[in-house]
């Protein structure tokens, strides 16, 4: 692979999308903006799903804990400062992936998957059911943070264009410290686990601190997508932890290709597309979200990004013969 | 807690848990047998209890309305498994769970279409309506009573079939090793859509059941449905067994966490899952 070649339609596609906020059209703003956070949450899946081989069904949860944490830790009349918040918020979501793969990473296959769907689902009824909460309407966030460092304002989270670059550029860090993390020698034992886990073993690698790391990592970096996502809408309610969003990202990842974080925030862009599309047509666009999902797994085993490959060896198959 | 009140509320737990076993069940052998992680099981328990509340409407009586169901929802079963479920046997995890994901999506998108997104309820048949007087003040439905009897005869019914017939012989083996059975000439496949479409039909009759005490409403499936999970990962995957037994923990725990400790009520069943995990990473009972 040549890393140059793939560079420019990286950089062509990050100058397309910088300029969403020239258009001046709050509408389009805030939806990128939402799409910019739900890569950076698939990008963290993507760590888990497609580069160490855990399939994660509960990683809204930790989007969710870091959303919550904003809300709550925020005092009610008057902005907190972003360099607190921001850091309790994404650790006490790193936290809870620490304690949670002490747990389910004693677990393979479809025990995995059950039993993080689980403890989401604990999660979720902790924010639903206690007072911490504030049950099921949620909690608002009425004053986004504050970027001030001794009276100095470097930028300004109200503004909706400063909030739209914020984001973006915690998805440009998020994507270079992934692919450095990838690069790394923990990231390489990452994949030697998702190829054969016993292997590692055998060569000596305690592969479960690994894994911990890894969960723990993405839980991290899931909590950070899912402060931005309270601080760009200001509300927050239980359904951020639901089972149905841990499936939403999981699509976004299987859409884009696993163990391909570029693939992952292309993913995140062609299913919120794909949702607002359908919503436009009718009402009942689960109804053709369901049947393309079911569409994909029968006939095209390896997602949307392995229709490329499928054209070309179909057109190779064809001058071979 | 007085004894009235104790007895009220073991009696809840004994019905919920057999209840959630029959969904449980058809689970655990679907995971246990073909292998499948099925996400749109719990969706069978909310089509069956939609059933009961149509076919109530249109019969006037329950009884009936389960007398026409099941065979319903065995035929959905086997048409599913040869539909889409049959092309998933060796597919990685990862694509069973989204196209189960996908299914939910339409079934509930279809539930809409069709009957709409009101709660219901659905009337108990006459002659269970009735309550038995414990104390003064305190008394205990038949129609409660009786489900966790027909729940049990069930679970008799689905041990001897297991344990005493040829069939259960298969199923069993199926179980334990998916190529030996083959080779041994018995048609797996066959095998496959019977077992799934009893799922199906369990599933659909534990909505059918409960459908007059909790009403049928828009997702009531996903809720049973990740219960499901944590009873067939305490029970331990591909056990019945391990099923009914982790499905009576739950109900007691559901049931007396939301009388003791109403705020930690959605919690208590997780809790004692994580505790099952430290003890014992593949459930009570282990596949066998």
């Amino acid at each position: 692979m040549n890393a140059n070649a793939s560079l420019i339609p990286k950089l062509v596609a990050l100058a397309i999308v910088a300029c969403v906020p020239l258009s001046g059209e709050s509408f389009y703003i805030e939806i990128v903006g939402k799409v910019l956070v739900m890569a950076i949450f698939a990008m963290s899946l993507d760590l888990l799903v497609g580069f160490t081989g855990l399939v994660s069904f509960g990683h809204a949860a930790y989007f969710g804990i870091a959303a919550y944490a904003v809300a709550i830790l925020s005092p009610e009349y008057e902005a907190a400062s972003l360099w607190y918040v921001l850091p309790a918020s994404v650790g006490l979501s790193a936290l809870a992936a620490f304690v949670i793969g002490l747990f389910v990473l004693r677990t393979k296959g479809i025990y995995f998957i059950m039993v993080t769907l689980a403890f989401a689902q604990m999660a979720y009824f902790i924010f639903h059911d206690t007072p911490l909460g504030g049950g099921s309407d949620g909690k608002y966030l009425n004053n986004k943070p504050s970027a001030s460092i001794f009276g100095w304002e470097p930028f300004d989270l109200t503004n909706e264009v400063h909030m739209f670059y914020f984001v973006l550029a915690v998805l440009v860090l998020v994507y270079l410290f992934l692919a450095r993390v990838l690069q790394s020698p923990f990231g390489r034992v990452l994949v030697g686990i998702k190829s054969n886990e016993h292997r590692m073993q055998s060569l000596g690698y305690l592969t479960f601190r690994y894994k911990l790391g890894a969960f723990t990592l993405a839980g991290a970096l899931g909590g950070l997508a899912g402060f931005l996502y309270a601080v760009l809408f200001g509300f927050v309610t239980p359904e951020l932890l639901s089972w149905h969003e841990s499936g939403n990202v999981l699509l976004m990842v299987i859409l884009g290709g696993m163990g391909n974080l570029a693939g992952a925030i292309a993913g995140a862009f062609a299913f919120e597309a794909m949702r607002e599309i359908f919503a436009d047509i009718t009402k009942y666009w689960q109804l053709l979200m369901g049947g393309v999902i079911v569409a994909v797994v029968l006939f095209l085993p390896g997602g949307l990004a392995g229709v490329p490959g499928r054209i070309k060896r179909a057109l190779q198959g064809g001058e071979a013969k | 807690m007085d004894f009235a009140s104790f007895l009220i509320q073991t009696l809840n737990s004994l019905q919920y848990g057999l209840l959630l076993f029959l969904v449980a069940s058809g689970l655990t052998l679907v995971f246990g047998i073909m292998g499948i992680i099925n996400l749109a099981h719990g969706s069978f328990y909310m089509i069956g209890a939609y059933l009961a509340f149509v076919l109530t409407s249109a019969t006037g009586s329950l009884v009936l309305a389960i007398v026409l169901g099941i065979p319903l929802a065995l035929a959905f079963g086997a048409f599913l498994e040869w539909a889409l479920f049959s092309h998933l046997y060796k597919r990685d995890h990862l694509e069973q769970v989204l196209l189960t994901y996908g299914l939910i999506l339409i079934f509930e998108q279809l539930r809409s279409l069709l009957v709409g997104d009101d709660v219901h309820g659905v009337a108990i048949p006459a002659f269970l309506d009735a309550s038995i007087q414990l104390t003064e003040v305190m008394s205990y439905p038949v129609y409660r009573l009786a489900i966790s009897v027909i729940c049990i005869v069930l679970a008799v019914a689905l041990y001897y079939v297991i344990q005493r017939t040829r069939l259960g012989m298969m199923i069993r083996a199926g179980n334990d090793d998916r190529g030996m059975v083959e080779a041994l000439g018995i048609n797996i496949n066959m095998i496959y859509r019977v077992v799934f479409a009893l799922g199906v039909a369990l599933a659909a009759l534990a909505g059918m059941l409960a459908a007059p005490i909790s009403s049928v409403f828009p997702n009531m499936g996903s809720h049973v449905l990740i219960i499901s999970f944590v009873i067939v990962v305490i029970g331990g995957i591909g056990s019945v067994w391990g099923a009914l037994v982790a499905a009576l923990i739950v109900g007691f725990a559901d049931t007396f966490g939301k009388v003791l400790v109403p705020e930690l009520s959605g919690i208590v069943v997780y809790v004692v899952m994580a505790v099952v995990l430290l003890w014992r990473p593949e459930g009570i009972l282990k596949k066998g």
